[in-house]
């Protein structure tokens, strides 16, 4: 706070005008298309594109989908953030790199992967059919485990710095006051996380909402089933394009409005 | 009592001590910084592994490696009163000072009732909603001790509890710290590197020097015959080694102390500051030890002075405050120095 006020108190930084006029250039490269998409949206029929029962639909399942990989990624992604920050053994440093590369790896590449694993003939996926009558590929819960493995990272790596940031001997006073781990646990460190823990959810449920390319690979695209928002957008694309504007802002206004919340409450200020 | 011997090692430091305190007396740890007291201190909380050792706490065993017995943190009782407080910062001050209770069980209201006790015996009732964060060093201190001991711990332990304060609020509460640790019936441990803290709260020190316990004893048995050139600058006096050859003491050096009765072998040399004389020229008549040096240092203590001299015989001196100025003593002046045979105080290293 003391920054901000000290920051607005100076007379403004010279800056040469090239320098500036760059950072115009990037300004543009974000809203134009922003800009595009409101002005050749059909606003007229804005109402009637947006109330068919596909989009409904699809509307519906992404946020079922996203959700439920949000909901996945939490209650894995703690147990797995504690352990990459607190667990001190040869292997944590290549467990980390595993975990960071749904991050940079082609969505539609950890789609192949996880076909491979959990496909009806993959190592696992076999297994799960054999003995339990359960098949992922092509179904909802194909689609929520495409968009955990995609989004998981998002909210273990947010975790993980938070865990390092903080203070072990607030759960050492815990302990010797008389804490069971569990209590350390529930009544100290997650909420003294809280923030970073609400923070690392939303990215991790707004990676999930604009998942496309491990979706489409390992889960399908069916109506009702796996056909999630992105998915629409794109098949709208083919068909009919203008359709495909108004989802296209859908999505946008979504993910705009999740930044602008957490810029506010939580990813700079703490 | 606490009786615990340990050995375990963190970092570079190899920690190896044993120290019994009995529960009539307050103990201070005292030593350098890094010579392992707050490793001591974290390993008889069970927060750091032991190597070897057993730690007994009023007969009940809470670590012996020889059996493989450890019991962990939260079932030792204990209250330990970290250094900067660690207060929980998500937790208002009642909420704080009741979390022990709570996690042994007692219902929330309670736990409330007797934290709130324990911040009325404080002072700090006004604060009980606060959240620590917007209280001042020393309410925070007293907030971590009131956590540690609503609890009701068998054994206190406090690891710097002063040092982080100001000098005006550092006084004020080394006070109330006093009257709460004299109130307190279980065993007492304090850790510091600050003798007059130490000296203001414990009947006994215990001197930990690079992981190993070098004396023990009360402030006055410390005083009178330290036991290492650390423990000597703690209490401020001045203390030379060497070989006893009779009523002699043959320095390294190869200068010589005159005192009777030094005996035979290596021993140790203690010369009280106030001991030592100042002359500006070489002094006549009985002193028997006289020694050239040159001025170092003049430091006002309260209405002594004290003179650090450098030379072949570095010593310390500490005169009045005229004398300073009769002799006009500056820093780089020579000066005599001279210490009477019967003003040394000799014992076997």
């Amino acid at each position: 706070m003391t920054n901000d006020r000290g920051r607005r108190e100076r007379t403004p930084v010279a800056v040469p005008r090239t320098f500036l006029l760059l950072a115009a250039v990037a300004c543009g490269l974000f809203a134009l298309p922003l800009a595009g998409l409101v002005l050749r949206a059909p606003w007229d029929r804005a109402a009637t594109e947006l109330g068919t029962p596909e989009v409904r639909e699809a509307l519906r399942l992404s946020l079922v989908c996203s959700l439920s990989a949000t909901a996945l990624a939490v209650l894995l992604g703690l147990p797995l953030g504690w352990v990459l920050a607190r667990v001190d053994r040869p292997g944590i440093g290549l467990l980390r790199g595993l975990v960071m590369l749904p991050v940079v790896l082609p969505p539609v590449v950890g789609g192949i992967a996880l076909l491979v694993a959990f496909g009806r003939r993959g190592i696992v996926g076999a297994l799960l059919e054999r003995g339990f009558g359960v098949s992922l590929p092509f179904t909802t819960a194909g689609a929520v485990l495409a968009e955990t493995f995609v989004a998981m990272p998002f909210f273990v790596l947010t975790l993980e710095g938070a865990l390092r940031a903080l203070d072990l001997r607030l759960e050492d006073a815990a302990r010797t006051l008389g804490a069971p781990p569990w209590t350390v646990l529930l009544r100290v460190t997650l909420p003294l996380l809280k923030t970073s823990l609400v923070a690392g959810a939303v990215l991790c449920w707004a990676r999930a909402l604009g998942e496309f390319g491990a979706t489409i690979t390992f889960a399908g695209n069916f109506p009702g089933r796996t056909q999630t928002l992105p998915l629409a957008v794109y098949v709208a694309l083919e068909t009919r394009p203008e359709a495909a504007f108004l989802l296209s802002l859908v999505l946008l206004l979504v993910s705009l409005l999740v930044l602008v919340a957490l810029r506010r409450r939580w990813l700079w200020i703490s | 009592m606490l009786d615990a011997a340990i050995e375990t090692t963190l970092g570079e430091l190899t920690l190896s001590a044993s120290l019994e305190v009995d529960a009539g007396e307050v103990v201070a740890v005292l030593g350098p910084n890094g010579a392992g007291k707050t490793t001591l201190l974290r390993a008889l909380a069970g927060l750091v592994p032991v190597r070897t050792g057993r730690v007994v706490l009023d007969g009940d065993v809470l670590e012996d490696t020889a059996t493989g017995r450890c019991v962990p943190p939260e079932r030792r009782r204990l209250g330990v009163v970290f250094q900067d407080y660690v207060l929980f910062p998500h937790l208002d001050v009642r909420e704080n000072v009741a979390f022990g209770l709570r996690c042994q069980g007692a219902p929330r209201h309670q736990a409330h009732a007797e934290a709130e006790r324990w911040l009325a015996r404080l002072g700090l009732t006004a604060h009980a909603r606060t959240r620590p964060g917007r209280l001042s060093g020393g309410q925070q201190q007293k907030v971590a001790l009131a956590r540690a001991l609503a609890a009701r711990p068998r054994m206190i332990l406090l690891d710097e509890p002063l040092s982080a304060l100001d000098v005006a609020a550092r006084a004020e509460l080394r006070r109330e710290l006093g009257d709460v640790l004299r109130s307190f019936a279980g065993v007492r441990l304090v850790v510091t590197h600050d003798p007059l803290e130490a000296r203001a709260l414990a009947d006994r020190f215990v001197i930990l020097e690079h992981g190993r316990v070098v004396q023990t004893g009360t402030p006055a048995e410390v005083t009178a015959r330290p036991r290492s050139a650390y423990v000597a600058r703690l209490v401020g006096v001045n203390l030379l080694r060497g070989r006893g050859e009779g009523d002699l003491v043959r320095l390294p050096d190869g200068g010589a102390l005159v005192a009777p009765g030094a005996g035979f072998g290596d021993v140790l040399a203690v010369i009280h500051p106030s001991a030592v004389a100042l002359h500006r020229e070489h002094p006549h008549g009985t002193p028997r030890n006289v020694w050239r040096g040159v001025v170092e240092g003049v430091e006002l203590y309260e209405n002594r002075v004290r003179v650090r001299i450098g030379g072949p015989r570095a010593l310390v001196a500490e005169v009045t405050p005229a004398a300073v100025s009769d002799l006009g003593l500056d820093r780089g002046g020579e000066v005599w120095m001279s210490v009477k045979a019967t003003e040394i105080e000799t014992y076997p290293a």
